[in-house]
């Protein structure tokens, strides 16, 4: 059996959980079950939309303290119920909260653990897990080893959601009988929140300059400046011009800033990290300059130039002057 | 406060993998090597806790002998002393072997906080910190962006990156493990007074636990495919952006 561990807050699903279930569809090819365990407070409804996939069953583990996310209360949970199905493999979507509590299950299990996966062959019988290393370079097949099960996390965006098979009834909805002791929880978390309202909205900006790191230094940020204002563009940056400063934090596009899907994106000196490509790989065409033929932007880019930005962007700006 | 800060030595980013005959790993004796840049920051997070609280910051690194590069490094910056679980076959370790590695001497110190990166940049499993609490018994939080300790109280108040721009501060006990996020502060580098004071300082050398073994077997290694029809533009600047801006005008209609 394949336990898929869905996710969601406050009674809404995730919907990487769907990739998820796609990915064990594609593990399982029709011959091992899939079942699907949900853990929360109130957790019914998400259960029920669930129960749409072609599954064996979903479980749900409902109790107050699940309620609000921690990590002992989950691995605590997670850990019972792995126990009492015996999968041989658990998936989930490579989420923050998937990265804050399953490496711990999987140490508290004496499991292995493969994370941030991007595809799932098969190697002499075995099931070998394909995914990324050295920033994105290059790509590792992983074989598990050692007893089940084996937990794999997928990649957010890598296997498709609309690829779930679907049941022709719903599958049976039932509730795993697992308490968890409020006493285990260490963590006391508080609700959520974003930093003050961003000034700046780049969502509705028709055209977009990115600078990464290849822009070396502070001073050079004036570089990419007159390029965005050459394209008639807003600036934005990957999250190391953020975090050293160099641009506000409200420019950063990728998992922890902002999601946009301009007409125009255009990545200078930017490597192409998958947390920078969530944020942008939307975007309708898409140029990557960057002096590395190999960087991993070239990889989602419609136009590539390699080159020296620093070549490259001032004759860009006479060109787009002309 | 005792804080451990546990660091790795990965590839330089500028460095272009080679790989190995076998095709299952890089060529290590190739690579040029720098400091973890999530533990950096971490790094820099427990020296500032130090100035703040008092107490020591020792790092702590699992690896061959190659990996003292950047625990001289750390100890430039302001490190006190050093923990090194030194052993040739780390070089490839994965994130749980690597916990197993140190588990036993982190017991041993009884930190009051362990920090460390939120991933590596090169394996990148984003295991090695929630396993590493799970083995030595200490609650964690990961992907960290501020820390309040309160050592008085044996608390402290830290400030979770949820995704998209959401935040949540979550208080727990000490001792305990967190991972911290690129960008939390600001680094400091080594001074010239810093490297000289470095060559004094303690690295205290363990052999690893027996029985250590990875449960990750790397059958292949190789480089991505394109998923995508990438035009590359080729030529002179001049030449390359004349090509771009016609085609961005007349092909794409983005302009
Ligand atoms: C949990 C988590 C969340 C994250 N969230 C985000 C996020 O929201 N957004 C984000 O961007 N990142 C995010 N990151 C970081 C991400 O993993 C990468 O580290 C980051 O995107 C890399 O930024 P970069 O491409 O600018 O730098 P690098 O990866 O260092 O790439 C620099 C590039 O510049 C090129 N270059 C250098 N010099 C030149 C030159 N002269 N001319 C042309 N090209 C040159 C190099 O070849 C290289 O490809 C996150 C990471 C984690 C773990």
């Amino acid at each position: 059996m394949i336990l898929v561990i869905a996710e969601q807050k406050d009674g809404k699903l995730n919907r990487a959980t769907w990739e998820a279930i796609a990915a064990a569809q594609q593990l399982s090819a029709g011959s091992v079950p899939v079942k699907v365990a949900v853990l929360g407070e109130g957790v019914s409804g998400v259960a029920g939309e669930l129960a749409a996939a072609d599954v064996a069953e979903v479980l749900t583990v409902d109790q107050p303290v699940l309620g609000r996310y921690t990590a002992d209360a989950f691995v605590h949970a997670a850990a019972a119920l792995v126990t009492a199905q015996a999968p041989a493999h658990v998936l989930l979507a490579h989420t923050y909260q998937t990265r804050d509590f399953v490496p711990g299950l999987a140490a508290r299990l004496d499991r292995a653990l493969v994370t941030d996966v991007i595809a799932i062959k098969s190697a002499a019988g075995q099931a070998a897990f394909a995914r990324p290393m050295f920033q994105g370079k290059l790509v590792a097949d992983v074989v598990l080893e050692g007893p089940a099960p084996h937990l794999v996390t997928v990649q957010i965006g890598a296997f498709r959601a609309d690829a779930v098979r679907k049941g022709s009834t719903a599958a049976p909805v039932s509730v795993a009988a697992i308490a968890v002791d409020p006493s285990v929880v260490r963590q006391a978390p508080e609700s959520p929140f974003q930093e003050a309202k961003q000034a700046v909205d780049l969502s509705q900006a028709e055209r977009i300059v990115a600078v990464g790191r290849g822009i070396k230094a502070q001073e050079n940020i004036a570089v990419a400046q007159q390029l965005a204002g050459a394209f008639g563009a807003e600036l934005a940056a990957s999250r190391p011009i953020c975090d050293n400063g160099w641009l506000p934090m409200e420019r950063q596009i990728g998992s922890s800033g902002q999601t946009v899907a301009p007409k125009l994106y255009v990545a200078i000196g930017i490597s192409g990290a998958i947390q920078h490509l969530v944020g942008m790989k939307g975007s309708r065409t898409i140029v990557a300059i960057n002096k590395d033929a190999e960087a991993p932007i070239f990889e989602i880019a419609d136009y590539g130039i390699t080159g020296d930005l620093f070549e490259v962007a001032p004759a860009l700006i006479t060109e787009l002057k002309k | 406060m005792k804080i451990a800060v546990c660091i790795k030595q990965v590839p330089t980013r500028e460095w272009q993998p080679r790989l190995n005959d076998a095709r299952t790993w890089i060529r290590e004796q190739e690579a040029s090597y720098e400091m973890n840049e999530p533990d950096a920051y971490a790094l820099e997070e427990g020296l500032r806790l130090r100035e703040k609280h008092g107490g020591e910051v020792v790092v702590c690194s699992a690896g061959p002998a190659r990996v003292q590069q950047v625990i001289r490094e750390a100890l430039a910056r302001g490190a006190d002393r050093a923990v090194h679980v030194e052993d040739e076959a780390l070089g490839a370790a994965d994130a749980f072997t690597a916990a197993a590695a140190l588990t036993p001497a982190m017991q041993e110190e009884r930190f009051d906080l362990i920090l460390t990166g939120l991933q590596s940049d090169d394996q990148g499993h984003a295991q090695f910190g929630p396993v590493l609490a799970e083995k030595v018994g200490v609650p964690h939080s990961t992907i960290i962006m501020e820390v309040q300790a309160d050592p008085a109280a044996s608390s402290m108040k830290v400030k979770r990156e949820l995704e998209g721009g959401w935040f949540q501060y979550v208080t727990m006990p000490l001792p305990a493990l967190l991972t911290i996020q690129s960008g939390i502060n600001q680094l400091r580098y080594a001074t010239l007074k810093g490297i000289m004071a470095a060559k004094k300082k303690e690295i205290r050398k363990v052999a690893p636990p027996a029985g250590l073994a990875s449960r990750l077997k790397v059958v292949a290694l190789y480089a991505p495919q394109k998923s995508k029809q990438t035009v590359m533009i080729g030529g002179s600047p001049a030449d390359a952006a004349r090509e771009l801006v016609r085609r961005l005008r007349e092909e794409a209609r983005a302009l």
